[in-house]
């Protein structure tokens, strides 16, 4: 667990990174080095130069403005948690980042890089594809917004380019007929999401009238579920129908033609079969069925 | 009169420069000239080596020096085993430091590399070219001895590695004659310690002086020394060994391995310091595993529940190669405890220890004592179910009465004093058990599955008369030893053979002095860990240390007061008959303000100015303490559980033990060290487990895969105690380093056994993990009653399961 060598360095502003990436091909940004580094250490990553970017300080923290919450890319795991303006615009936001790896983890681990890693068993990807999020990425050619629901392609694959960076992360508030949850079974190790299950619901008294499900940890990429939100929609949300909505996942899951992750902790087929209950979970927390 | 400090919950002294960052453990410590070395570990479970090229490796830059397995033969000797099982064919095969010509489990040394720096040396490691001619390769013990199987050592056929068997009374009669018998197959999985500390160990050896000084992670840097020196070939007055700081042990850090004599050799070949210091990858196969049985083990009883005979087949897992203490585990500290609690005629173990193609396998807390309860407790489980009674009922009705000096059991042993049955009721009442078994009926009914585990152990520790050592085949003493010296100034040092690491001892001991010589706690200091400045002594495991060496302690101080005595008797020109003694101050019968204190007599003792005919100047004693007999802890714990049908999410409740260490030093220690223990039991039967694959590797080889314990996934832990004092003991204490471990793995595991019980559910492997529950619950027929989503587990943020 010692990295091969390598050359640091530190980028003042995001300009000076792009132009750093775009020189020195293969580089890594370095945020919260909470993946980097560990893939560095297993010599499982070698980068050749390693660029800093933990400097840049309007890469950093939250402002709300309008319906729209802006998360600045280093925003760490554990500012998002505590964060009053978070907790007020958008409560799922806080709650997701309180329940992410353990207090070390989640005080360096930034949102930006947490979703540029890609990691399968990432709790932001799977919360912020249901919630709807953005993020805008900063290149040589200028600034781009990309859905996260479009950003990762695969396990450990964005369609970030080579010399982009992710600057913010946008994410709609919650609007006063929303509720929004995320149940995950947790790695007991490293809390990593096994499965996990993030749900959005606009709701007319007892009545669904819009509903945004996403499921990840047993996929490469976080999945959505239009099958399950269809059955939601213009329902009356009881535990029946929230049991007989959540059965359609697995029409969901075969649609998006996506592998099933296993292994030694949880197979494939364990895990395709508790995204339904993680979902309907989330499911009855929002909506209140489920006491905690 | 003030509070005795002995039973105070006094801070533990040890803890600031724990928590402030301020202790020096062996990585921290910088030589002069120092240089790294680090190891290339085999990657196949079982190789034969063709070739291997060092030469890319040793031109690398800041490359010192490469070495492989033919560089140390015939200077460093093999690895010894030290516990030599006797009447168990036991082989005590080769154990090369470095692997030569065949390689034997994944991480057994190929080379190593030395260099200026860390980085440099994992550098050249890479540029080392080995060809490896894999070998077929067996991970299970019970599959290594059959037939067929992959063979390890030449010397050992069908991998045994030995075969003990231990019996008392008529196991096979009582069977043949049992009104009802009970079996079941345990797989005590194997388990990776995974101390804070990874081993370390910096070696410098003194051509001149031709002395070498071992800086060491170990729990007994006495027979580190000891067995250096067999390795080495150095004298072992010649060889200093200090353990500095040791981050956890959990019985890892008492092998002496083959990496700090490899460290050793360096620096005898290099003539500078040499510093070796494990990653934590490297620690999950290079440092030694627990447990690891495949055990069938059946019970006998009679029409109401009265156990009659308990037998066992165990298939115990050795790994590649014998560590230090490794077969004493299965045997000794396993099957002579198969009585437990309780009173049974009849027992019978039969153990098999077996080479696999894996990470050597040694003590890990509990050692030998958890499996045996787990397996007593378990059988008790289904005795009680087959003759229809309550699991508590069916336990009350075959513990021991309670004794309070010397009971013997069918295996041949004698416990020293015990009330199991006032440790249970106890619990009970703690746990409210009548009442959770009338609302689980009733959560039962809407869908929530709730259960209560019951564990009653008693163990065998404070390890122990030399004697028997002697004649169990372990290959030293098990006394231990301590040096006081009181200075003129009145403070105290205590030189101690034992060396904590963890467990306190800094502070307990420093309580038994103070409480047999009146002088303040915070004047008394401990040192140990030093083989140059601590009078010998056989470490710290088999919670010996308070047992066996504050005994020590104890008795030192009780020599030093009668030399005061004297002393003041002579000062206060009394007849020696008339004096008397009373929290520091000696005294005139009657006349108090006339007192001389320990402190006065100090002075005089040291300056030696006026001292009573025939007594040496000094205030100075020592005492080489060998105890009589073991010590016998005992208690209850109960666990109660939640399971989740949904998703075989199992939720720790509550946790409540009673344990019984006889007086307790200082309670606050002993509450640590029963957190600690509860929390790695349900460690082994939640989350841990080292997975492999058919190929040998570690599945399970870092952190991120390997589930210790998490706080938040474990409740406040209720500890509460009763106070049996150990009749042969100085202080009358008993062991409390491993209860917790003995205990709560089986209560864990019997909570959830209990919750599943009206699903059908009967047998489970561990760890239980969310897919074992959750293939049981279906495999077992369960489909919900309908009532939906009636219990929910909250571990607060993001509904975390
Ligand atoms: C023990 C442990 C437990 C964890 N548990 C969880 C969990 O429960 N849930 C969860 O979701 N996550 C978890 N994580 C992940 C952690 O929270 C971090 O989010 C994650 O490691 C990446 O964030 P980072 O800031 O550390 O990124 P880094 O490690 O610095 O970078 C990761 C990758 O992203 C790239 N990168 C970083 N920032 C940017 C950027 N702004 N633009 C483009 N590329 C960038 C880097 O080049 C690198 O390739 C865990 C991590 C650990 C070590």
């Amino acid at each position: 667990m010692f990295a091969a060598d390598f050359e640091y360095r530190k980028a003042g502003s995001i300009a000076e990174a792009v132009q750093l990436l775009s020189d020195n091909p293969g580089a890594k940004i370095l945020a919260g080095g909470h993946s980097l580094i560990p893939l560095m250490r297993f010599r499982l990553a070698r980068p050749e130069v390693v660029i800093d970017i933990g400097g840049i300080a309007n890469m950093k923290g939250i402002s709300v403005s309008g319906d729209t919450i802006n998360i600045g890319a280093l925003t760490t795991h554990a500012e998002i948690a505590s964060s009053a303006d978070v907790q007020r615009a958008n409560g799922l936001l806080a709650e997701a980042a309180g329940g992410i790896g353990d207090p070390a983890v989640r005080n360096r681990g930034t949102i930006g890089g947490n979703l540029a890693h890609a990691d399968p068993a990432s709790d932001w990807a799977t919360v912020l594809t249901a919630l709807g999020a953005t993020v805008s990425a900063q290149g040589p050619a200028g600034s781009r917004t990309i859905a996260v629901a479009d950003l990762i392609e695969d396990a450990f694959a964005t369609v970030l380019g080579e010399n982009e960076l992710i600057t913010t992360v946008s994410v709609p508030a919650l609007a006063a007929n929303q509720r929004a949850e995320y149940a995950k079974m947790a790695h007991p190790a490293s809390f990593y999401a096994v499965v996990g299950g993030a749900v959005v619901v606009t709701m007319d008294g007892d009545r669904c009238t819009a509903a945004s499900v996403a499921v990840g940890g047993l996929t490469p990429r976080p999945v959505k579920a239009p099958a399950v939100e269809q059955a939601l929609s213009g329902t009356t949300l009881t535990m029946d129908s929230i049991a007989d909505a959540t059965a359609r996942l697995g029409d969901d899951l075969s649609a998006a033609g996506v592998d099933i992750i296993g292994d030694v902790f949880a197979s494939a087929d364990f895990r395709s079969n508790i995204a339904p209950v993680e979902v309907k979970h989330a499911l009855l927390h929002a909506i209140g069925l489920a006491h905690h | 009169m003030t509070t005795r400090i002995f039973g105070s919950g006094i801070r533990r002294r040890e803890d600031p420069r724990l928590i402030t960052g301020q202790a020096a453990y062996t990585d921290d410590i910088k030589l002069a000239g120092m240089v790294h070395a680090a190891i290339l570990r085999s990657p196949h479970a079982h190789a034969r080596i063709t070739s291997i090229n060092t030469d890319a490796a040793k031109a690398s830059a800041g490359v010192l020096a490469v070495y492989t397995g033919a560089d140390i033969e015939g200077v460093l000797n093999p690895i010894p085993c030290a516990w030599a099982i006797p009447d168990s064919d036991l082989k005590a095969v080769a154990y090369p430091a470095i692997a030569s010509g065949v390689v034997r489990y994944v991480g057994d040394a190929v080379a190593v590399v030395v260099a200026e720096n860390r980085y440099q040396a994992e550098d050249a490691l890479e540029l080392i070219d080995v060809g490896y001619e894999p070998l077929p390769s067996i991970i299970n013990p019970e599959a290594a001895l059959a037939d067929g199987a992959p063979q390890l050592h030449e010397d050992a056929p069908n991998n045994q590695a030995f075969h003990w068997v231990a019996a008392g009374g008529d196991t096979d009669a009582a069977f043949a004659d049992a009104a009802i018998t009970v079996s079941e197959t345990i797989n005590q999985q194997k388990l990776i310690p995974t101390p804070m500390e990874t081993r370390s160990a910096i070696a410098s050896w003194s051509s001149a002086m031709g002395e070498l000084t071992l800086w060491n992670t170990t729990q007994n840097p006495h027979i580190a020394r000891f067995v250096t020196c067999l390795v080495t070939g150095v004298a072992e007055h010649k060889i200093r060994v200090i353990a500095p700081e040791v981050g956890g042990g959990f019985g890892a850090k008492i092998a002496v391995y083959p990496w700090e004599m490899i460290t050793a050799f360096c620096s005898m070949q290099l003539g500078v310091p040499v510093k070796w210091t494990e990653t934590r990858t490297e620690n999950y196969v290079a440092t030694t595993h627990g447990r690891d049985h495949v055990e069938y083990v059946e019970m006998a009883a009679d029409a109401n529940g009265k156990v009659t005979a308990v037998r066992s087949v165990v298939y115990a897992g050795m790994g590649a190669y014998l560590s230090t203490a490794a077969p004493g585990i299965p045997t000794i500290l396993h099957g002579l405890m198969y009585s437990g609690p309780y009173d049974i005629a009849n027992i019978k173990a039969d153990v098999y220890g077996v080479f696999t193609n894996s990470t050597p396998v040694e003590a890990y807390r509990g050692a030998g004592r958890p499996e045996a309860t787990f397996l007593l407790e378990r059988l008790m489980d289904k005795v009680g179910d087959a003759v229809g009674i309550d699991s508590v009922e069916v336990r009350r009705r075959n513990l021991i009465e309670p004794f309070d000096n010397n009971r013997d059991v069918a295996i041949g042993i004698t416990y020293d004093s015990g009330n199991y049955s006032g440790a249970l009721d106890q619990l009970l009442g703690h746990i409210g058990y009548d009442q959770f078994r009338h609302d689980q009926e009733h959560e039962r009914e809407h869908g929530t599955f709730r259960g209560v585990g019951v564990a009653c152990y008693c163990e065998i520790c404070g390890l122990g008369p030399s004697q028997v050592a002697g004649a169990v085949g372990f290959g030293g003493g098990l006394w231990e030893s301590a040096t006081v010296r009181i200075y003129a100034t009145g403070k105290v040092n205590v030189f101690i053979g034992t060396s904590p690491h963890g467990q306190g001892e800094e502070t307990t001991f420093a309580q038994i002095v103070a409480d047999e010589i009146g002088v303040d706690v915070d004047d008394v200091e401990v040192v140990h860990g030093d083989t140059d400045t601590t009078p010998m002594g056989w470490g710290t495991y088999g919670s010996r240390t308070t047992v066996v060496g504050g005994a020590a302690v104890a008795l030192t101080m009780r020599k030093l007061r009668d030399k005061a005595r004297v002393i003041a008797a002579h000062l206060l020109e009394a007849d020696e008959a008339d004096i008397e003694y009373e929290d520091g101050q000696f005294f005139v019968r009657g006349a108090r303000d006339r007192a001389q204190s320990i402190q006065d007599v100090a002075l005089q003792a040291n300056v030696a100015w006026n001292l009573p005919e025939g007594i040496e100047p000094g205030m100075e004693a020592s005492t080489y303490y060998d105890p009589p007999n073991f010590s016998y802890p005992f208690g209850a714990h109960a666990a109660i559980v939640s399971v989740d049908p949904d998703n075989g999410h199992i939720t720790l409740d509550r946790y409540v033990a009673v344990d019984d260490c006889g007086p307790q030093i200082n309670p606050m220690v002993v509450e640590g060290q029963v957190h600690g223990g509860v929390v790695q039991g349900a460690g082994q039967a939640l989350w841990e487990g080292a997975v492999y694959d058919d190929n040998g590797q570690l599945l399970t080889g870092t952190m991120m895969d390997y589930a210790i314990p998490r706080a938040h996934l474990v409740p406040d832990i209720e500890v509460h105690s009763t106070v049996t004092p150990s009749p042969h003991n100085p202080l009358g204490v008993k062991g409390i380093g491993e209860t917790g471990t003995i205990a709560s793995t089986a209560a864990i595991y019997s909570a959830v056994m209990d919750a599943l019980k009206p699903i059908g559910v009967t047998s489970l492997d561990m760890p239980l993990t969310p897919e074992r529950i959750w293939r049981a619950i279906r495999e077992a027929g369960y489909t919900g009653n309908g009532h939906g989503h009636s219990h929910d587990h909250d571990h607060g943020h993001g509904h975390n399961h």
